[in-house]
């Protein structure tokens, strides 16, 4: 696979004369059917453009002349010798680049951290997890004092991995500030963002992982007592996690004066009942006090009121997964990972019609046409038409931003969001309106009913949705939609509320002259909507 | 003893004794709530002003919590309760079709349960495994990378 930077730096600096090229070399060699070349946006800082990418090395040479093409083409494509001197210099810029470059490699290689143990150790068994380095980072950490603790996890720059991206170090830190006797850390495991089930693998992989990053996090901002609110369905990773937990305590590191140390530390699982809105976390509070799972007014955060009025610490668990690497490696290791504004890995869930599903844990900064084509072996028969990221309350990718890094920054500058990474492919048998009637039904079988803008917004919305899938779609529905997705935005008083309106506002930013086809001209283009009662 | 009062008896000593082992606070309240569900496939009326009493809550803090989650549920249940993922990423891999089959070799609609009580069906939301979708799941049992024609002959495992 071959890609050719195309933004204005290097259309002016001859880009679309370097695509010829290469297409006509390619002709010639005799490769075409093996080698694709693609014009695409966003490749990184125009400081050595136009960029050219080869795949699967992922070499980056520029700035290419289209002289040197023939070359190029001889050397690298048909005599697989890379071309050295043509290399671009390594730079730190871009999120996709400084990820390029870090890598070195030839085949793109996972960076398994948050994975490490998964599906290697016996989780089931404390000594399995003692032995791959388990509960070193604790030891480390019960040397430091919380204040220590709490500066190297701020300085490694993790963020939250559940959706949200709030740096762990600062929330740590928060919960630290408030001066309490009492206070509690808890484990995000609800995980039931759709297309997410990478938290499930830990749980279930390497349970002791979440305890051991439970205790680091207890000892930094003061918590005698945690919880782990893992989602009713998952029955295995409750039990796995259950069992784990009675292994710790049997060899001291739960209960009290842990490694001899003052750290007391109590854990407990609590399993969800089955609602999605759980997965918030004031909501995940009102759930473990026995109520309906309705978010709260915030503020007061739960860093300050949380879990029975106490001071409580809510973390992902991937998130929480990176905790004793980080304790055991040091901050810079994580920081050379990834790009500057978002260190580390991420593990991503790949799912619709590609070859191959399933779960990667790659480097931020990664794009979603090399998840596509490297790791999940291309479209599984049709042609790339969008990508949700991120879950159903993810934006819609479509093809325009495939190159753009996958990291929480540069996403941000694009418009869309990162989200839980679920990445869900679609190829042209998908229909958007299909699509977005089932996210909105999501939304609406999923709200709380706290809040009006959202209990009648996504209710309002699917019912639209639906008569545009039957036929009876009129064009002001569509103006109606844009403003209940600035109003569930605006006025909702959670984060399902407020980004239920997301997959309305991409619907019809990208992809509105197929929403009017099934208005104006009574047709869905895909075939898949009924189109008549 | 009638049938009704049999049952009834049934219930309230099962709540006495899941509340004795789970525990009296509010905290507990959804545990308790989720065994009974587990042990006879809904939780009553008379399961709901037990579990009142008990608690020293008012009963429609009960029914509040006991109708808010998905997996409680206050109406019976037939004998098998199928789940059907109905999110995005089943959908898109041909959940669509699935569901279609579903509800045509049933007959029912879901939410609905079968005359003969024998089957309940449910749409519900991503149950995490969306790596082998579409996805049903039978009581404890999932079924993954389902295809339309693979429905009746999964039903068929059920009595």
């Amino acid at each position: 696979m071959v890609l050719i930077s195309n933004d204005p730096e290097s259309i002016v600096r001859g880009s679309e004369t370097i695509y010829n090229a290469f297409q006509e070399q390619l002709r010639q060699f005799d490769l075409s059917d093996e080698v694709s070349v693609s014009l695409v946006n966003d490749i990184g800082q125009s400081y050595a453009s136009p960029i050219v990418i080869i795949y699967p090395e992922a070499v980056i040479y520029g700035p290419v002349n289209a002289s040197e093409v023939p070359y190029i083409v001889e050397e690298h494509l048909y005599k697989g010798r890379i071309v050295e001197e043509k290399r671009a210099p390594a730079h730190e810029l871009s999120g996709r680049v400084a990820w390029l470059s870090a890598r070195k490699g030839t085949l793109p290689a996972e960076n398994r951290i948050v994975l490490k143990n998964v599906g290697l150790i016996d989780p089931e068994n404390i000594e399995d997890y003692i032995a791959h380095d388990g509960y070193q980072a604790l030891g480390l950490a019960l040397q430091k004092s919380p204040e220590e603790v709490i500066n190297l996890i701020k300085s490694s720059g993790l963020q939250g991995r559940g959706g949200a991206g709030f740096p762990t170090g600062l929330k740590w830190d928060f919960v630290k500030k408030v001066n309490s006797a009492k206070k509690y850390v808890i484990c995000n495991a609800d995980e039931s963002e759709p297309g997410t089930f990478k938290d499930r693998v830990v749980l279930e992989g390497d349970p002791h992982a979440i305890i051991e990053a439970m205790l680091i996090a207890a000892h930094a901002v003061g918590a005698d007592e945690g919880f782990i609110y893992i989602r009713g369905e998952y029955q295995l990773a409750i039990e796995r996690m259950e069992k784990a937990i009675f292994q710790a305590k049997e060899y001291g590191f739960l209960g009290s004066s842990i490694f001899g140390s003052n750290l007391n530390f109590s854990l407990h699982v609590h399993a969800g009942a089955g609602a999605y809105i759980c997965g918030e976390e004031t909501a995940l509070i009102e759930s473990i006090e026995g109520k309906r799972g309705e978010p709260r007014s915030r503020p007061p955060y739960p860093t300050t009121v949380g879990l029975f009025g106490k001071p409580t610490l809510v973390n992902n668990v991937e998130t929480l997964a990176n905790i004793p690497a980080i304790l055991r490696n040091g901050p810079e290791w994580y920081r050379n990972i990834g790009t500057p504004s978002s260190p580390g890995t991420k593990v991503y869930t790949i799912l619709g019609k590609v070859n191959v599903t399933g779960l990667i844990e790659v480097p931020m900064g990664i794009t979603l046409r090399e998840v596509i084509s490297i790791y999940a072996k291309g479209m599984n028969g049709g042609n790339f038409k969008m990508a949700q990221t991120g879950g159903s309350s993810g934006s819609i990718i479509p093809s325009s931003l495939q190159d753009t890094p996958m990291d929480f920054d540069s996403y941000k500058r694009a418009g869309v969001s990162l989200g839980s990474g679920a990445l869900l492919i679609c190829d042209e048998e998908v229909c958007i309106v299909d699509l977005a009637k089932v996210l909105l039904n999501f939304f609406r079988a999923e709200c709380c009913g706290k809040c009006t803008p959202c209990r009648i917004g996504t209710k309002r919305a699917y019912d639209i949705l639906s008569e545009i899938s039957h036929g009876k779609g009129k064009l002001e529905d569509l103006d109606e939609l844009l403003t209940l997705s600035n109003e569930l935005n605006d006025l909702s008083n959670c984060g399902l509320g407020q980004t239920a309106g997301t997959p309305l506002k991409d619907m019809l930013k990208y992809f509105r002259a197929e929403v009017e086809a099934h208005i104006r001209l009574d047709v869905c283009p895909t075939g898949v909507c009924p189109m008549a009662y | 003893m009638s049938v009704v009062e049999n049952k009834e008896q049934e219930t309230l000593e099962f709540v006495r004794d899941t509340i004795s082992q789970i525990g009296l606070t509010r905290a507990d309240l959804i545990p308790i709530l989720q065994t009974i569900t587990n042990k006879f496939g809904y939780i009553s009326q008379v399961a709901i002003r037990e579990v009142a009493a008990l608690l020293k809550l008012p009963t429609k803090e009960i029914s509040s919590v006991a109708t808010f989650y998905r997996m409680l549920s206050t109406e019976p249940r037939g004998k098998h309760l199928i789940q059907f993922c109905e999110s995005a990423p089943c959908h898109v891999v041909g959940g669509r079709q699935v569901l279609h089959k579903l509800k045509e070799i049933l007959d029912l609609e879901p939410g609905q349960s079968s005359a003969d009580n024998k089957w309940t069906l449910i749409t519900t939301s991503c149950l995490g495994v969306c790596g082998i979708g579409p996805v049903i799941l039978i009581d404890t049992d999932l079924y993954g990378n389902v295809q339309p024609d693979q429905v009746k002959s999964i039903l068929s495992r059920y009595e």
